[in-house]
């Protein structure tokens, strides 16, 4: 699997500040490297988000984003002890999940 | 010219050529250490370890050298400046704006014997379009409108381009002429960029 | 009552000295280079709460943990100077004294003796490519963010009680000031004094520790240029191209030595952990 990515997330009242920091190449396909030939594109395509095994956000994303990029969303009606599940998937089918439990705020 | 300055120094302060106290002190074991950690790559050579005269005099007076040997030393290196053949100082300023926002030449992921630029902007306030300058040196801009143009501020700028040893020893201006780093045009483009009243830098 | 006048005085004599200006000369851009700097530094703020450095902490500590290389071995018996295997807090008190290797190493000089005696990596291998590019970040440079990682909120407080330790500084600082190569440059040509900068690019001053910290804790940094994880090796490095020396070894004594110079004068400043840069 690839590498983990770091998620924090904040509990203010019932709304959930949610930030994760992905590992990813995100290689637009119009790089080159130091022998002079055309990297690949790879990029992630799909970010979802599951509170307690329910979906409640879904993203799709393009070559256009940044190398390692920072995602972040709001969420509410979630409480202490919820579990947060992210998981991204890319253009080589490779895929990533993590989990956290929502503190307390 | 290094051995002249080495006959001085031995002649006018013997003090500063001693040889070190101990085989462990610092400066020679940072420059032993030098010695046997780096390599050479690219253009950079292992000569440029090596101090030359005036490297090592500012080395070991912390850039502060008696005013007597100062003065001595930037005539010998005054004497040294090849002037233009033709007697032409000042070049064309559109050019030398191009060689003053060049920050290539002299590292070792420059190639050899491709012309570099003068790092001008890395040190110095120059032109009023460009913001992207640093603070090492004093601000250049309006510099001939306020030093004036003629000849003999026209051999002084080429001159301390050249070599800006020969007007303060000690100065952190690198000798561009003298360690090859700009060709005598780029220099006359440089010295037009600063006292051309045509220049945007005079405007 | 007094002082105020003093002061006030003082304020208006240094005020109404002739600023040498030609007529007609536009405003100089200080006010500019204010906002400019503001918004950098929002900017950096920004950035700072996300810092992908911290992915690279993250696997730094997976390969801290993972037996791997010819001898089949973790890092957790590594020894950076507080005992076998202790990390948290070992990065503030680098570099130092080690009585195995009889020297004083740096952080990331101590992690390759680590991987070399421990893991039986080949020190050569290690050294061949040590820097991150856009494709690869070597495994040094991720274990030494992992490490400086772990002395995130600690002061800075690297031992001069050894006769070693005492001399890598003093032979740093000779290096700090060793003026050579095409250029006449030494470090204090940019770094030995207050407010200057290259370009848009600040300076700090090496010789004074409120200064030396604004530059010696944002390393191992995360360089937003090209998405890559630099560590002080690769920050070395690249100063002596631009002071147009030749080539430093890769965790050498050199490096040590001015390193040791850099830390200590860092002393007592707060590390706030991998940093991120443009």
């Amino acid at each position: 699997m690839a590498d983990p990515m770091k998620i924090r997330a904040k509990l203010d009242g019932d709304v959930l500040d949610v930030r994760v920091l992905m590992a990813h190449p995100m290689e637009t396909g119009q790089r080159k490297d130091g022998a002079g030939n055309l990297v690949p594109l790879h990029f992630i395509q799909t970010i979802t988000a599951q509170l307690n095994g329910r979906p409640v956000f879904q993203a799709e994303t393009s070559q256009a984003v940044s190398r390692n990029p920072v995602f972040g969303f709001k969420l509410k009606g979630a409480k202490t002890g919820d579990k947060l599940s992210i998981t991204w998937t890319d253009n080589k089918g490779d895929k990533r999940t993590d989990e956290v439990t929502v503190p307390t705020a | 010219m290094q051995r002249l300055a080495a006959l001085l120094l031995a002649a006018t302060a013997p003090a500063i050529l001693a040889p070190p106290a101990a085989a462990d002190d610092p400066r020679t074991a940072a420059v032993t250490a030098l010695q046997r950690d780096f390599k050479p790559r690219g253009i950079a050579t292992m000569n440029f370890l090596v101090e030359d005269g005036v490297q090592a005099i500012c080395n070991r007076t912390d850039d502060k050298p008696p005013k007597e040997i100062a003065q001595r030393l930037e005539q010998d290196q005054l004497a040294g400046i090849r002037w233009p053949a033709d007697g032409k100082l000042v070049g064309d300023w559109k050019s030398g704006e191009r060689i003053a926002q060049n920050g290539r030449g002299m590292t070792w992921s420059d190639p050899a014997n491709a012309p570099g630029g003068g790092s001008c902007y890395n040190c110095h306030r120059i032109g009023p379009q460009e913001t992207s300058f640093g603070t090492i040196g004093p601000s250049l801009f309006q510099f001939g409108k306020t030093r004036g143009s003629g000849p003999d501020m026209q051999r002084y700028v080429y001159g301390k381009i050249y070599n800006a040893k020969a007007f303060s020893l000690c100065s952190q201006m690198p000798r561009f002429d003298h360690v090859g780093a700009l060709s005598e045009q780029q220099i006359k483009d440089l010295v037009a960029l600063l006292l051309d009243p045509g220049s945007p830098v005079n405007k | 009552m007094t002082r105020t006048l003093a002061l006030c005085a003082a304020a208006a004599l240094v005020a109404a000295a002739p600023v040498p200006q030609a007529a007609g000369q536009t405003k100089p851009p200080a006010v500019e280079r204010d906002a400019t700097t503001e918004e950098f530094e929002k900017f950096r703020a920004v950035l700072e709460a996300d810092n992908p450095a911290e992915l690279f902490e993250l696997r730094g500590a997976a390969l801290w943990k993972t037996p791997r290389g010819p001898k089949n071995a973790s890092l957790e018996r590594c020894d950076l100077g507080l005992g076998p295997g202790v990390v948290k807090g070992a990065y503030v008190q680098l570099p130092r004294y080690f009585a195995d290797t009889g020297k004083v190493m740096d952080a990331e000089q101590r992690i390759v003796h680590c991987m070399v005696t421990l893991q039986g990596f080949d020190a050569a291998a290690l050294a061949k490519q040590p820097f991150s590019n856009e494709t690869r970040t070597p495994d040094p440079v991720a274990i030494t963010t992992f490490v400086a990682g772990q002395s995130r909120g600690m002061k800075i407080a690297p031992p001069q009680t050894r006769p070693q330790e005492r001399e890598a500084y003093a032979v740093g600082r000779e290096i700090f000031f060793y003026r050579a190569g095409g250029y006449d440059f030494s470090c204090a040509s940019c770094h030995g004094e207050d407010g200057k900068r290259i370009r848009t690019q600040q300076l700090p001053n090496f010789t004074r520790p409120e200064e030396a910290i604004r530059s010696y804790q944002g390393w191992p940094g995360y360089r937003m240029t090209g998405g890559v994880m630099h560590t002080l090796q690769w920050r070395l490095n690249d100063c002596f191209r631009q002071q147009r020396f030749p080539e430093p070894g890769y965790v050498s004594d050199s490096l040590t030595a001015l390193l040791t110079y850099l830390a200590v004068n860092s002393k007592g400043q707060v590390y706030k952990g991998p940093g991120i840069k443009r």
